[in-house]
């Protein structure tokens, strides 16, 4: 009787081990896949040393450096360590930066609350409470007043300005951008043709007229005394855009909601405002939450188009550091700092998105 | 008496009238507060009004002029014109290197190769994510710093030159007989068109296929080039003078970085569009032009494309108007189109906020509506028929 003993595996020959397989599949299948592969190193090999010998190679990291001791062969990196500041709070006074720093403090720890609240109720009362409250709190601690000194808004500046705008927008624009998505589905025919105008306006031209508009020719329609801040001119006319964007993005949930939805809110003989609070948004909403992300995206990229009409975004900053005559010529240092800050916050909100559209998509199918 | 009004209340049509009469009075109110502010400011400040303006003297010279006869003593309104017109050079150029770039990326996303298809996606997602108006600042300040002086330009051919200032081309002279040559390059266009339509329509009748591209050749490359030569057309080649190239076409620096900055960010979107439209064919479309035996070539060009770009072009159409609307950012560094010359300079100048901010809008919106037109019409002929 034969007894068949298992026989040692044999290891794959070395034509096909794994990693030269892999090379064989996915760099050399074909013909002109061996020529992409090759165009690809190419072009790598102009690419990469330039980049990595300027940001690495010849770069100095020497962080107390001046920008003489500092040298033109690379990037000299204590340009960004002695604007640090400036980058990230703006002209905002020494003294009162842990202000800032307890908003920014208040936003982690608010996150971080939410995410340990796992009852959905809960979650929903929490979420509007804070954005109720916050803002207030978050006003208070920046401009100052209830016992705290002023820091006019010309002070601002930085990563913070950014912040503030791009957090004031998404605030304020969001239940105005409800409003006009449900004008513009409204059967009302005035109120429909107010809010298209308004989307299809505001969507119409660049955001840089519309903050023009706002910086210039919004104050001549306040009466001569009342004398509006610059930055609060520049948060209407940031709102007023993003308004547009967002009704549009929520007025795609409205239409991907079945008319049996609507018919069925009515049958059951509930109000409008019963209909459309407790039926049709909260699907409508669900539905449109990452483009409602996607649109926050944009409006946090739009922000650097403050500089234009004269406020200190982190983006200008990099032009107040450098026309400081200690620091001439370091501009492309302090855009590749401020891209790669922008590019980290962005990266990480546009992967939320993503993650949100799969997580909402499978509870569709 | 009672009864009846209190129907009237809840009656749907009757609230619906009141809700909408009542907005019109809110709104109505505001604007009619705002303008009697606006009014007295002007009044105040002793700022004209009116669109009188346009007839002064604009006093300002422009660095990048296509096409209009423009000089210092020139009118608002020619600067207006100049200002339109180069919105629309660098959103053409825009849209044109976008589009080659964005097709390129797209189709590489999903290459089998993984070095291509890994570049394309980090490509993709540095610069996607990157603000565009950082990106105008990065390669202008790359540009004025990287490129060399004008002594020490890089010549091509010792006809088309690039410096620190911009690039200088060759430009054809209009008082020579160069119409003759734009008039023979039309003809041969048409008449392209014309034996291409016959083509397919034999192809449709017989299903003999002829092959066209000796005629694409013959009429609309080599005809123009003999025109060019028989006619007596003339270049008028740049030539360094002093600091700088006199003669010749130039386009600034500013011009150069913005368009390479729009088309670089611009590209990242088209690729996006182009992959999912191409994600979008069903694998059975692909498989059933196959067994049909249909070769890679052709199920891709009859069969794969024309329903990947139903789905790609209405997004990239989108990504166009974004690109015009995203020149404006030309003000940041000083590049001479709309914004640049009338939101900026003339308003500097003449202080009347509302009526340039009108007119600068005014453009962006007709640009605006024009593209939609063409995205409806698109989207109507493209409808899947029978659905």
């Amino acid at each position: 009787m034969a007894i068949y003993s298992l026989k040692e595996a044999k290891q794959p020959p070395k034509s096909q081990t794994k990693a030269i397989l892999w090379l064989k599949d996915n760099l050399f299948s074909s013909t002109l896949n061996v020529l992409l592969t090759f165009v690809a190193i190419y072009i790598l090999y102009l690419l990469l040393p330039p980049i990595l010998n300027w940001t690495i190679f010849d770069a100095n990291f020497d962080l107390t450096a001046d920008n003489q001791s500092c040298g033109r062969e690379g990037a000299c990196w204590s340009f960004v360590n002695a604007n640090l500041k400036m980058f990230i709070y703006g002209f905002y006074p020494q003294e009162e930066l842990w202000r800032v720093n307890t908003m920014f403090g208040l936003i982690a720890a608010l996150i971080v609350l939410g995410s340990i609240i796992k009852n959905s109720q809960y979650k929903a009362h929490y979420i509007i409470g804070s954005f109720l409250i916050y803002p207030v709190v978050a006003f208070f601690l920046l401009y100052g007043g209830l016992g705290l000194e002023v820091v006019e808004t010309d002070k601002w500046g930085g990563l913070t300005l950014t912040v503030v705008v791009a957090a004031v927008g998404i605030v304020a624009s969001f239940p105005l951008g409800i409003l006009f998505a449900l004008g513009r589905q409204s059967e009302m025919r005035v109120v429909k043709f107010i809010s298209v105008v308004y989307i299809e306006f505001i969507r119409g031209v660049p955001l840089i007229t519309i903050l023009f508009m706002a910086s210039v020719v919004l104050p001549l329609f306040f009466s001569a005394g009342m004398d509006i801040d610059k930055l609060l001119r520049a948060l209407i006319g940031i709102t007023l855009f993003q308004t547009a964007y967002i009704a549009e993005v929520i007025r795609g949930g409205l239409q991907a909601i079945p008319r049996g939805q609507y018919e069925a809110a009515d049958a059951a003989g509930l109000s409008f405002l019963q209909k459309t609070m407790l039926v049709i948004l909260p699907q409508a909403l669900k539905i449109s939450i990452p483009n409602i992300v996607g649109s926050f995206i944009s409006l946090f990229k739009d922000t650097t188009l403050l500089l234009i009409i004269g406020l200190f975004d982190m983006l200008a900053i990099v032009g107040a550091a450098t026309s400081n005559s200690n620091w001439l010529g370091r501009d492309t240092e302090g855009y590749v700092f401020v891209a790669m800050v922008i590019w980290v916050i962005l990266y990480s909100m546009s992967r939320y998105s993503k993650r949100l559209e799969v997580r909402f998509s499978t509870e569709h199918k | 008496m009672f009864i009846k009004l209190k129907s009237l209340l809840y009656d749907n049509e009757v609230r619906a009238i009141a809700f909408q009469v009542l907005a019109v009075i809110v709104i109505a109110y505001f604007a009619y507060q705002a303008f009697d502010n606006m009014m007295l400011n002007i009044e105040q400040r002793g700022i004209r009004s009116g669109f009188g303006f346009l007839n002064d003297e604009a006093g300002f010279a422009v660095n990048d002029n296509f096409f209009l006869e423009y000089s210092p003593a020139s009118t608002n309104l020619q600067a207006f014109y100049v200002g339109i017109v180069n919105t629309l050079v660098v959103a053409i150029a825009g849209i044109f290197f976008a589009s080659i770039i964005g097709l390129i990326i797209g189709v590489a996303r999903l290459s089998s190769n993984y070095l291509i298809r890994k570049m394309a996606t980090i490509y993709i997602e540095v610069f996607r994510n990157i603000p565009i108006l950082l990106q105008i600042l990065f390669w202008y300040s790359i540009a004025l710093n990287a490129f060399p002086s004008p002594k020490n330009s890089i010549s091509f051919f010792d006809s088309i030159f690039l410096n620190s200032r911009g690039l200088y081309l060759p430009k054809p002279l209009m008082e020579s007989e160069f119409y003759l040559v734009i008039a023979s390059l039309v003809v041969g266009i048409i008449s392209y068109i014309f034996i291409k339509k016959q083509s397919n329509k034999k192809h449709d009748e017989t299903g003999v296929v002829t092959n066209t591209t000796a005629y694409f050749l013959g009429l609309v490359l080599l005809l123009p080039f003999a025109v060019y030569l028989v006619a007596g057309a003339q270049l008028e080649y740049p030539v360094l003078k002093g600091f700088n190239f006199r003669g010749g076409l130039d386009l600034s620096i500013e011009f150069f970085a913005l368009t390479f900055a729009l088309s670089i960010y611009t590209a990242t979107y088209i690729a996006e569009a182009i992959r999912s439209g191409i994600e979008s064919v069903d694998n059975g479309q692909k498989e059933a032009a196959s067994a049909m035996g249909l070769t890679q070539a052709q199920s891709l060009r009859l069969v794969v494309l024309p329903q990947a770009l139903r789905v790609a072009i209405p997004p990239i159409i989108n990504q166009y108007l974004n690109l015009t609307k995203n020149s404006s950012l030309a003000a940041a560094v000083g590049y001479t189109e709309l914004v640049t010359i009338f939101s900026g300079t003339v308003l500097n100048v003449v202080g009347q906020a509302i009526e340039i901010i009108t007119l600068t809008m005014l453009v962006y919106l007709t640009i605006s509506l024009v593209i939609s037109l063409i995205l409806n019409i698109f989207n109507k002929k493209m409808q899947i028929k029978g659905k």
